[in-house]
């Protein structure tokens, strides 16, 4: 029977997740049920309280918010337009709604029957990933677990962009290695690691199942310290138990498996328990030599190279890794601290090479600060340098040719950085300018002044330098200057309160992209700057949160608000979602600039997915609540 | 008199039209408006003309206090080859339509059954009242009971009409969906223009601004 409507229904769900994933015949029996709802101008279809309704919704035109309340004046949640999905909260929990949904404008909703979708959602895990992304985009609590166990109850943990590690390399491992039983004595296992020239035996038991590892590490450590004798059995000085691993494991895999369980060797199984046998043995060695630009290689790279010439080309092999472990869906927590690593590593290694070639030696003792997003341990790709330099204080006789030695220096590094790939920062904040290459005693002054004397451009300043990290170099100096800056600050709510409001400078984006859809058909085709609009908020917050905590050892923004979520157990909630907000937009940021190589700065709202505005959408609204927490903390108000 | 009546009452209708018929007993018209069941429509015809075109085609779907009901949605085409006139020329989806196609007295029984005493909506319901009464009239039936309302009609009530501004005149569907931000599809289609016609009557019984406890009657005075 033709059915024009319902295929009308389908046409148009079929272009919007999740409905696009969803089987063509699944799709048509939705579409068959659907419910058209007609919303005047202000008309509200469900509240905050109301019974489930046993249908979800998809704004087929128009506008509908969604707000905390009824009130005209309640917080507005989210503003939903063509193809967004809303009042999920039945198909996820029994509970009665927690918002409002009005129609901003005139708008048609479609509503899909909760008992039709629920069985295709069964089906469809990828579905119910994106309605749980889109459901949380839209409630406080970020963190999906809990929503996707209700949805999943039978399922185990979700395959999150199982075709991101298609592209992963498998890694090679060593075939046929050779095991032991674990009653044979220790003195047999020796003989035959050396008869082989192997540096490990796999353990098995009476099975034949790998129960243990033993190394040329075991044989150091409880044999020739005495611990054990020769003649006991292996089981007794194996490492167990035993990591093991499907055959289809990756070198990024391994490479995280052995950080994990400190560990030097993967045993790889015919299904990858420690129930079948042992098919393969996978050492660090297997590692280094199957990738050559793995972290450890580039490291080791790094520390060898002696030249701008070479170490641009690692770090260009750094931007590889980098765009390997996004895509691998690896967690940013640990891409930031390995690409933090390798970044730092090779700075290090400039300034050495800029040391070598100096005349002479150091005349006293110095620290190289690196300021901005390297500061921060979040810096992913390659952008402007940002940097300083400080040196131990000299008598006055002194002074000008110290600093004229280290002028010299910090031009050197920066030339340096900037072969390697590293930009020249335009505002010349960077260590080569006197103002930025100056003693211990004259940074002190120079801080207290942009304390003291606050005014715009000095805030900004100082905010930098709340970012720094000591690069190379000695400690004490930059401990002692951290301390005086950090002493100025108490006591000075001004101070505060001016740096709030230079938190607030960028108005909260949310509700950005309902005013891009409306003005689509004319000039208005702008930009995203993800930077300052979205990354910045969330930076300046952390900062002046965790300056007003007194914490001056975090720099990094994500944990500067894991530790805020320790301090005050009662924002907990929030600031963990602060956190995970940092993390996702500087993933998005990332995976943006790679795939179009540029800084990432700047998006293209149109090229977005639904499901990257959604993601980007969750992060606003964190963003307007961090502003009027951090409003009305510092008082921010009457300088608005 | 009395043997005219008589006359009238021996002809024996078939039972659907009887069971259609009993829906009309009681005449309620102080039903709430949010209550009310709408059943906008359209037909698709061979032409305009009401002794020799035909209906090759019909499209429904019921409104029930602003919501459409995608299950509720009514579809049928007409097997017109029987009745044609040669004069008739008919149009290209007639010839090679590819949907089930159904005798005309069935499609008339379906229709009956699903719009029972709905208020029956239509774009110049005139016209497709007069078609539908045609096609009852040829299977020896009387017209159709139900109150009928114009989209053409309501559409003028909602606007200041003047003679400066010209515009008292008739209103398309096409004019209709234009000016109420109704994007248009599947138009000259039954079902296509039936679901157009309502989207633009819910629309218009919103710029009516009926009050939440309005029935029936005040639309019907409209």
């Amino acid at each position: 029977m033709k059915n024009t409507i319902a295929d009308r229904v389908y046409d148009f769900l079929k272009k919007y997740p999740p409905f696009d994933i969803i089987k063509k015949e699944d799709l048509i029996t939705i579409a068959e049920n659907v419910i058209i709802a007609y919303l005047e101008k202000g008309k509200v279809l469900f509240k905050n309280d109301d019974n489930r309704h046993e249908h979800f919704y998809i704004v087929k035109e128009g506008g509908v918010v969604l707000k905390k309340n009824e009130l005209a004046d309640a917080e507005i949640i989210d503003i939903c337009d063509e193809g967004d999905v809303f009042g999920l909260r039945p198909l996820i929990t029994n509970d009665s709604y927690m918002m409002t949904a009005i129609a901003e404008e005139e708008a048609l909703v479609y509503g899909i029957p909760i008992e039709v979708f629920k069985p295709i959602l069964a089906k469809e895990q990828n579905v119910g990933l994106f309605l749980i992304e889109s459901f949380t985009s839209k409630t406080k609590n970020p963190f999906t677990k809990k929503y996707s166990d209700d949805l999943y109850q039978n399922t185990e943990a979700l395959n999150v962009g199982e075709k991101d590690f298609q592209e992963l390399q498998v890694i090679r491992y060593t075939k046929d290695p050779f095991c032991i039983d674990k009653d044979d004595l220790v003195i047999k296992a020796a003989t035959r690691m050396s008869e082989n020239k192997v540096g490990s035996l796999i353990v098995v038991d009476d099975d034949n199942l790998p129960i243990g590892i033993l190394t040329d590490k075991d044989f150091r450590h409880k044999i020739v310290t005495g611990m054990f004798s020769t003649k006991v059995p292996v089981s007794q000085i194996m490492s167990f138990p035993v990591e093991t691993f499907k055959k289809t494991l990756t070198v990024t895999e391994a490479q995280l498996a052995m950080v994990k369980n400190k560990t030097g060797h993967l045993v790889i199984t015919e299904d990858g328990t420690d129930q079948t046998k042992a098919i393969g043995i996978l050492t660090e060695h297997d590692v280094v030599i199957s990738q050559g630009n793995s972290a450890s290689g580039l490291m080791k790279a790094i520390r060898r190279s002696r030249s701008s010439k070479e170490l641009r080309k690692i770090r260009q092999q750094i931007t590889q890794l980098l765009k390997g472990y996004i895509f691998q869906n690896i967690p940013l927590t640990i891409i930031t601290q390995i690409i933090h690593e390798l970044n730092e590593a090779l700075t290090i290694r400039v300034i050495e090479i800029a040391l070598d070639r100096m005349p002479e030696k150091p005349p006293v003792q110095f620290a190289w600060l690196s300021l901005g997003s390297h500061g921060r341990k979040e810096q992913l790709l390659v952008t402007d340098q940002d940097n300083a330099l400080v040196f131990e204080d000299v008598p006055e006789d002194k002074y000008e040719e110290v600093k004229k030695y280290f002028l010299i220096l910090a031009t050197k590094v920066n030339i340096l950085l900037n072969k390697v790939g590293y930009e020249f920062c335009p505002a010349d904040m960077m260590a080569r300018n006197p103002k930025w290459c100056q003693s211990l005693t004259e940074w002190k002054t120079q801080f207290s002044h942009w304390i003291h004397h606050v005014d715009n451009e000095d805030i900004l300043y100082s905010s930098i330098f709340f970012d720094f990290n000591r690069t190379y170099g000695n400690k004490e100096i930059v401990k002692e200057l951290s301390d005086s800056i950090f002493s100025a600050t108490e006591y000075n709510p001004l101070f505060f309160t001016l740096m709030g409001r230079s938190a607030l400078q960028n108005p909260s984006p949310l509700g950005f992209f309902r005013q891009f859809l409306v003005e689509q058909d004319g000039e208005h085709k702008d930009m995203f700057d993800i930077k300052a609009r979205a990354l910045m908020p969330l930076i300046d917050g952390a900062r002046i949160l965790i300056l007003s905590h007194k914490i001056k050892s975090v720099n990094n923004t994500a944990e500067r608000y894991e530790r805020l979520a320790e301090l005050e157990p009662a924002n907990k909630d929030f600031y963990l979602s602060c956190s995970y907000a940092v993390k996702a937009l500087i993933k998005f940021r990332t995976k943006h600039g790679l795939l179009y190589h540029s800084t990432g700065r700047y998006i293209v709202l149109k090229e977005l997915t639904k499901e990257e505005r959604l993601k980007l959408k969750r992060c606003f609204k964190t963003i307007s609540e961090l502003q009027e927490l951090i409003k009305i903390r510092f008082k921010v108000a009457q300088f608005l | 008199m009395r043997s005219w009546f008589k006359k009238k009452t021996k002809i024996k209708y078939p039972k659907f039209w009887n069971t259609y018929k009993s829906y009309f007993e009681k005449e309620e018209l102080n039903i709430p408006l949010k209550d009310v069941t709408f059943v906008v429509f359209d037909t698709e015809t061979t032409g305009f003309n009401y002794a020799n075109d035909r209906v090759l085609s019909i499209g429904a779907v019921k409104v029930i206090g602003n919501i459409i009901d995608v299950k509720t949605s009514f579809e049928v085409y007409l097997d017109q080859t029987a009745f044609n006139p040669e004069t008739v020329e008919i149009h290209g989806i007639m010839k090679n339509t590819k949907f089930e196609k159904i005798q005309e007295t069935k499609a008339l029984r379906e229709f009956l059954a699903y719009t029972k005493d709905a208020v029956i909506v239509a774009h110049h319901v005139y016209f497709d009242i007069t078609m539908m009464n045609k096609v009852l009239e040829r299977n020896g039936l009387p017209p159709l009971l139900n109150r009928t309302l114009d989209t053409g009609y309501l559409f003028k009530k909602t606007k200041a009409i003047n003679t400066l501004l010209k515009n008292d005149r008739g209103y398309s569907l096409d004019d209709v969906c234009k000016e109420l931000n109704i994007p248009i599809k599947d138009r000259h289609t039954a079902a296509g223009d039936a679901m157009l016609t309502a989207q633009a009557f819910l629309k218009i019984l919103a710029r009516l601004k009926f009050k939440p406890e309005s029935t029936l009657k005040s639309l019907i005075r409209k």
